[in-house]
Parts: structure tokens; sequence; C-alpha cells
């Protein structure tokens, strides 16, 4: 990593985090289009999720961390607070781990 | 309102807390990666968003070139304008604040922000996740890079799996939705079947298709 990459990903990361707010502004859109860019932000969460869940790379794996996630899904199913959630799925991919898998 | 006001806070600060300990992994993988530790804590305060930090300096420690390393972290960042395009009714307020409260628009703070019932509750939400985090992720990054030795490997803790298990807990309120849910489960498949075809950070973009299933599920009355 060098200072001028930094920099660079620091300045274009803000300006995409800005766009919308600064753009937008206090304009009102029509509820339809608040709609569609929250289901394509739900949509990009989700596959942000499904990546770090099974990407090694640009392979794909199914390991520890996917047994995290299945053991947290099951959690979440079962109404369980947002840290119990968190430190279950860490708990089950280190135990998987430690076991070899 | 009371309740969901105190429960907006009491989640908003776990969240943040919990996510500031990814923040330590961030410092311990920068360390390994042979960045400066100095460097580290910039790229946490300056660039704030997990995802294209780690990509980044996992493209550098892998011998990837700079070059890609950015383009990458770039990438992966673009899902911050629909993030922000759709955090749109929460933000409001003068340039000066919405400016200042751009950075902080990241996945949780997004995710959270959008599984409220009002926007008033948004925006409470928004920021308690926004500012406990951006502390979090600071001090964690801090304490990482510059003691990793002391904390150990952030994978054998089992801490890679604590983001995304995070995220999908933040974003199952939205999911009870069909539409939601068919967009979101299609943008999975295409970003996973993506993977090993598009360079990394491309297949989070190409994902943003899914919004058309979902919005195919809307129009059949779905809902």
């Amino acid at each position: 990593m060098t200072w001028p990459a930094l920099v660079i990903l620091a300045l274009g990361t803000y300006a995409m985090k800005a766009a919308g707010p600064v753009v937008l502004g206090s304009r009102t859109l029509p509820d339809r289009i608040v709609a569609l860019f929250g289901l394509l932000a739900v949509t990009l969460l989700a596959a942000l999720v499904a990546v770090s869940t099974f990407a090694d790379g640009r392979s794909l794996s199914l390991d520890a961390r996917a047994v995290g996630v299945a053991a947290a899904a099951v959690a979440i199913r079962l109404g369980a607070p947002f840290v119990a959630v968190v430190v279950l799925a860490a708990a089950t991919a280190a135990a998987v781990r430690a076991l070899g898998g | 309102m009371r309740s969901a006001e105190r429960r907006i806070l009491r989640d908003g600060v776990a969240i943040g807390v919990a996510v500031g300990v990814i923040g330590a992994s961030f410092g311990v993988l920068a360390r390994t990666a042979g960045i400066d530790p100095l460097m580290a804590c910039a790229m946490s305060a300056l660039i704030f968003t997990g995802g294209s930090q780690f990509l980044a300096v996992t493209v550098v420690a892998s011998g990837g070139g700079i070059l890609a390393a950015v383009i990458g972290g770039l990438l992966l960042s673009a899902r911050h304008i629909p993030f922000g395009l759709s955090l749109a009714p929460v933000l409001r307020g003068s340039l000066a604040k919405r400016l200042l409260s751009s950075q902080l628009v990241i996945d949780e703070s997004t995710a959270f922000a959008l599984s409220q019932p009002t926007p008033e509750l948004g925006r409470r939400a928004f920021y308690t996740v926004g500012i406990t985090l951006f502390c979090c992720w600071q001090a964690g990054t801090a304490l990482g890079a510059f003691a990793g030795g002391v904390i150990g490997d952030p994978a054998a803790m089992g801490i890679d799996a604590a983001f995304p298990a995070g995220l999908l807990a933040l974003m199952t309120p939205r999911l009870r939705h069909p539409d939601a849910r068919v967009a979101a489960l299609t943008g999975a498949g295409l970003a996973l079947a993506a993977t090993p075809l598009l360079p990394a950070g491309a297949p989070i973009l190409l994902a943003g298709l899914g919004v058309f299933a979902g919005l195919a599920i809307r129009r059949d009355g779905g809902r």
C-alpha cells in the first residue's frame, strides 16, 4: 500500500458515499424511487453477505465461515439479539477451525 | 415510540462495538501484510469501509499490485452510491451536515437505518451505528495494528464469520417483504456465480441486477 493509492481510494469512496446525500439534498423523491433504491441497497448487502461467507479470493469454498453464518441464521430466526448472533458466528467458526474443519 | 428509541440506542451501540472488533482484525491483517501501523489507521479513518480496506490489503499482500488494489477497492465501494441514494430521506439538513454524515454511510449504518419503520427512527439508527462504529473501528484498528502480536490470529477466532453474520442480522427485518427476499437471493446468487469470473469487487455490482427479480415479484402483486 502507498500513500497516493490510499488517498485515491479514500477520495473515490467518499465521493460515492456523498453522491446521494449531496445531490439529492432535501429534495423529496417519489416514494417509488426511494423504494427502488432501498431494494437495490438490500440486494447489494445480500450479495456482500454471500461473498464474504463463501468466496475465498476468486474461488468459492464451503468452510468454517459458512458453518458460523449458518449458526447465526438459526439464531436470527429464533430472535437472538445482535451481539449474541455475532458472537455465536465467530465462536462456531473458531470451533470448526479448532477441530480441523 | 420511546421504547423504539431506546432499543435503537442499545442495539446501535452494540453493533458499533461488535464491529469494532472486526476493526482490530483489520489492523492485525494490515500488520501481517507489512503495512505501516499509521497507514493502517489512516485507511480506517479516511476510507472507512471494511470491505474495501480488507480487499485492498489482501490484494497487496498476495502480490496483486497497487493498481489492482485501488480498482478493486473502488469497484467494491461503488455500492455506496445506491446506499447514499436510499438514505436520502434519512440524511437531511445543511450541506455541511450532509457532507460530514456521508463518511458514516457504510454497510451497517445503511442496513440498520433501512430496517426501521419510519425515517425519524432510521435517522436515529443511522447516527447511533455510524458514530459508535466509527469510533470503535478506529480504536480497533489502532489496537490491531500496533499490538497485533498480542491479540493473535483473527481467523482462528472466527472474526471473518462475524461480518457476514452481523450484516445478515441487520438486514433481516427488510427481508420480510417477498420482493426484497427475491431480489436479495437473486443478487447473492449472481455475485457467487460471478466470483470466479470477474475481478474482485465486480461481482457485488453485478448483483444489483437482482433488483429486477424483486420488481417482477412486486408487479405480480406478490406482496
